[in-house]
């Protein structure tokens, strides 16, 4: 085992609603989870070696929401803490690379976001370029519409791909107790809905959700003391592209390919037998897919994935967490998660576990 | 004000929340507006020499720092789009329209803008759009109000207005941004606020380090775990630590010198800030006893502004080693 070795050993979530009548600094979802992922793994709270999270002021409306949500950690005496504005994946990776330099033996990272005190759709056209877009407020489903057209144009997937995915999700969301949607629902019905953004109708789009999550990561001196099955990081790595929409050709994601393949090392994606990809919109999973280079035979968000249930700086987190479990409970031993930040899959993390006997 | 509920639900109220966002623009994005108040639309020529339009002050591949401004028409290619039924505030248009992503005649790099179009039937990949300018363009990507459809069966255009008399460049690019947000009360928070309605002070005790917070938390910032157990507490206590406010200022309610204390209830553990009337500013000090002197009871809200103020007891005034923790 090499020393700089690191693995999730605990997940947990709140449940994923449409509004939460809790405060925009997410403590009220955040006391419950964070006890439960502290008394599952056993790791005393004073000994988390570093704590990190991820959610932002834009969502909460407030400044530094995300310093009063420090409440739900306790930080007397003092612990080392950061934070990141960014889906919480970021703040895991950080959390990573906190353990392998070193600086820590464990870390808890968690993300939250109450999407349900704003008008999502215009809060998220502020993270678009503030000279030439951002003063335009065009709205996050319609950014995502822009992309769903290019791949549709380009051949690469049919709104009925598209209609197909929702059903999938939503009939796997039902065994997923915290998902906020899930149902039976064959993908002729979705296409009879009218569009919300031609060519995006309702299936294809997340709801709003209001939701926090939690992992706990550990190196291996600490790992197998907290875990029975602990999912042990193979690659973990983020790339990027432009964030000028119209210089991307939409329908690719270089960024989502690129951290894939850094990730997954030589033997590429063989053998992974689950997939969690944070894909808010049905066309993004047909991107994600093909960008990440998934072999048929993986199975693609079991939990029902971002487009039934898509907590805003928490649900990348959430796709690490999902798919790390599936090494915990001994169902998986080869796991990808994605998450990614930013408009239209701007930013792109891929996060591959794997168990060991 | 507060929306009334039934008596657990948590206290939640509107907020709103603007700001003029003020940015210096450099000079490729201030020529870019200098050249959008004249109605035209420029570019940056990159490393591979394609044409970036909206320009881009670095190469996305080279990083090298572009500079040469390249003219391009106001007419061009969608190539993307989607339909949006029921536009949402700030939007370039109030009725439905086509968003879409545009390369300009001379473009390489595609524009993001509304197409007005009347309806998604006429919208297509490939169709042509022009620009359709505002009547006095400021330096600003709004100053395209909108494309329009173009090419064969369009209506040609009206003669161009003079650009605006104008001739310093742009260079400062102000947005307007107002959010509006439902802010909401934790439950404790609300408890807490409910009972000052009826002029009671309650807080809440840590299980783990059995320090009493007021307001409640709802979890101890110093342990991380609920706080649950509750305590009412008197409307009187001391002064740990103030200043006297001299300098006036916009919207300033009592004239200075005035004192603004942090007051330690009796029986908690953290002290809220408030004001210190009822004596002159200078004989207020450390330790002082102080009660609250509540508005008159018709004027009560869920809020602590119905203490008006904290006034002298005339009680003696508590040893240092009783507060020091508090300080
Ligand atoms: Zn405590």
């Amino acid at each position: 085992m090499n020393r700089t070795d690191i693995a999730v050993v605990g997940f947990a979530q709140a449940p994923q609603v449409a509004e939460t009548t809790g405060t925009t600094n997410g403590v009220e979802m955040l006391v419950p989870i964070i006890t439960e992922v502290l008394e599952t793994t056993g790791l005393p709270r004073r000994e988390v070696g570093f704590w990190c999270s991820g959610s932002s002021d834009y969502l909460a409306g407030r400044a530094f929401s995300f310093v009063s949500a420090v409440d739900a950690i306790g930080a007397v005496p003092p612990i080392v803490e950061s934070h990141v504005e960014a889906d919480a994946a970021w703040a895991f990776y950080e959390a990573w690379v906190k353990i392998r330099t070193g600086q820590a033996r464990t870390a808890a990272v968690y993300g939250f976001g109450k999407s349900s005190a704003g008008d999502l759709r215009r809060v998220l056209a502020l993270q678009l370029d503030p000279y030439t877009v951002a003063p335009l407020w065009p709205d996050a489903v319609s950014v995502a519409a822009l992309q769903a057209r290019a791949g549709l144009d380009a051949g690469l997937w049919s709104e009925k791909d598209m209609a197909e995915v929702a059903a999938r999700s939503r009939a796997d969301a039902i065994a997923n107790p915290y998902a906020q949607l899930g149902d039976q629902v064959d993908a002729a019905t979705l296409l009879d809905q009218p569009y919300v953004a031609e060519p995006l109708r309702a299936h294809d789009c997340p709801p709003v959700t209001d939701g926090a999550a939690v992992v706990v990561l550990a190196a291996a001196s600490a790992a197998e003391d907290l875990c029975e099955h602990p999912a042990w990081i193979t690659g973990l790595e983020h790339r990027i592209d432009s964030p000028v929409l119209g210089a991307r050709e939409l329908h690719r994601s270089p960024s989502t390919a690129a951290a894939a393949a850094a990730a997954c090392g030589d033997i590429g994606t063989d053998g992974v037998q689950v997939a969690e990809l944070h894909a808010p919109f049905s066309s993004q999973e047909l991107l994600l897919r093909r960008e990440v280079g998934l072999p048929d035979s993986a199975r693609v968000n079991p939990s029902g994935g971002p487009l039934c249930g898509n907590p805003m700086f928490a649900a990348g987190l959430t796709r690490i967490g999902e798919a790390a479990s599936r090494v915990m409970d001994g169902s998986a031993d080869r796991v990808l998660a994605h998450a990614t930040n930013g408009p239209a899959l701007q930013q792109n993390l891929v996060c591959v576990m794997e168990g060991r006997d | 004000m507060a929306t009334p509920l039934a008596p657990d639900t948590p206290l939640s109220a509107p907020l709103d929340v603007g700001f003029d966002y003020t940015r210096s623009l450099g000079p490729v994005l201030g020529r870019f507006m200098t050249a959008l108040r004249e109605r035209r639309i420029e570019g940056v020529r990159g490393s591979d020499g394609r044409v970036h339009v909206p320009p881009v002050e670095f190469d996305p591949v080279t990083s090298e720092a572009l500079s040469e401004p390249v003219g391009v028409a106001d007419e061009g290619t969608v190539v993307s789009w989607s339909w949006m039924p029921d536009p949402i505030a700030g939007q370039p248009l109030q009725h439905p329209f086509g968003w879409a992503l545009v390369r300009l005649d001379g473009a390489d790099t595609a524009l993001l803008h509304a197409v007005d179009a009347g309806s998604p039937d006429r919208m297509r990949t490939g169709m042509r759009v022009r620009a359709r300018w505002v009547d006095e363009p400021v330096g600003s990507i709004r100053d395209i109000a909108c494309f329009e459809p173009a090419g064969p069966g369009a209506e040609p255009r009206g003669p161009a207005a003079p650009p605006p008399a104008g001739t310093e460049p742009v260079t400062m690019l102000t947005t307007p941004v107002h959010l509006a947000y439902r802010h909401s009360a934790s439950v404790q928070e609300s408890r807490y606020l409910r009972a000052l309605a009826e002029g009671r002070f309650i807080g809440q005790r840590c299980p783990a380090c059995g320090k009493v917070y007021v307001p409640p938390r709802g979890a101890c910032p110093a342990d991380g775990v609920p706080t649950e157990e509750e305590v009412e507490l008197p409307d009187r206590g001391i002064v740990t630590t103030f200043c006297i406010v001299n300098v006036p200022f916009l919207g300033q309610r009592i004239t200075p010198p005035y004192v603004a204390a942090y007051v330690l209830l009796d029986g908690a553990d953290i002290a809220f800030l408030h004001l210190v009337l009822g004596c002159a500013a200078d004989e207020v000090r450390m330790g002082m006893r102080v009660e609250a002197a509540w508005k008159p009871r018709e004027r009560w809200t869920t809020s602590l502004e119905n203490v008006d103020h904290f006034r002298p007891t005339g009680e003696p005034d508590a040893p240092f080693e009783s507060y020091r923790e508090h300080l």
